[in-house]
């Protein structure tokens, strides 16, 4: 069962549940990687980016999907509350090598994009924006709040 | 290297166990920047009425991507690895994952269309317990480049 404070009375289509900035570094990468088990060199080697014909190391779309949901798990409290999450990837997010500095900066917004009473759901709807331009496109969370 | 036009319809099962472990949860929720109580400390997420630690939304992706290997690495499939690229990612919970858990996996090809020189294939993965309890539906499309795209 999921605990949350949040009403589905008190919510409306068009509310905002929030907007944040996600910073990413090559060390973001690296460590997601690693729990991920996604090794994928495009994502840490600079040289095997540039093969490929990519600008340079790029996030896992997997990385700017599953970080970006936070604002959604942040919001309802329950991390077991988003029973279904979906989205398509559109542009890469090329990650710069900057010392003691973000390699990039990814805009999310999350608005509430329907409301169902009968079933006690709120469908989320993210914008993942890199430089204002999407990079995760309809991604959407459908979240349980009853 | 050309797709196999005879992979939709195909299914793989993973041979091993995924045994879901305190310390995975928390590597993976600090991997994606989540800060949930629930995810790290365990009184917390039995406040919330969960056995163990909870796994974060995208967590069962660490099972899919292992499925979804079995297919990229099998020779017969045609696929490049280098080549692929991750179009959409769908999760479905049917309950939370949590640190205990022992799951297992089945790829299903759902799709495989030409496009171009390359293709698009959507695959998913049914994850549950050992015990037959079904956990999350995974479905995710990836397109293999084909030579110049």
């Amino acid at each position: 069962m999921t605990k949350t404070a949040l009403n589905i009375a008190d919510l409306s289509v068009g509310t905002v549940i929030g907007t944040r900035t996600l910073e990413i570094s090559r060390a973001d990468l690296v460590r997601y990687a690693g729990a991920s088990g996604d090794f994928n060199p495009i994502h840490w080697n600079e040289r095997f980016a540039r093969e490929v014909e990519l600008p340079g190391v790029i996030a896992h779309g997997m990385f700017t999907m599953g970080a970006a949901v936070q604002l959604v798990t942040d919001w309802v409290g329950d991390p077991s509350a988003v029973v279904s999450y979906g989205t398509r990837f559109t542009k890469p997010v090329p990650v710069a090598d900057i010392d003691g500095a973000p390699g990039a900066a990814v805009e999310v917004t999350g608005v509430v994009g329907a409301l169902d009473a009968d079933a006690g759901t709120a469908r989320i709807d993210l914008t993942v924006t890199l430089d204002g331009q999407k990079v995760l496109v309809k991604a959407q969370a459908l979240v349980r709040l009853a | 290297m050309t797709i196999n036009p005879e992979l939709q319809g195909r299914s793989y099962k993973l041979s091993e166990i995924y045994s879901v472990g305190r310390e995975s949860i928390r590597d993976f929720a600090r991997a994606v920047k989540a800060v949930n109580a629930a995810h790290f400390d365990v009184a917390a997420a039995k406040e919330l009425g969960h056995a163990d630690l909870v796994a974060p939304p995208t967590y069962a992706i660490i099972v899919a991507q292992r499925a979804d290997a079995l297919l990229i690495n099998d020779p017969d499939s045609g696929i490049d690895f280098t080549r692929v690229v991750h179009a959409e990612q769908r999760f479905t919970h049917h309950r939370a994952i949590v640190a205990g858990d022992e799951l297992v996996a089945e790829l299903h090809v759902d799709a495989v269309r030409g496009m171009g020189g390359g293709a698009m294939i959507t695959t998913r993965a049914e994850i549950s317990t050992v015990a037959g309890e079904s956990v999350a539906t995974t479905v995710s499309a990836i397109l293999v480049r084909g030579e110049g795209q």
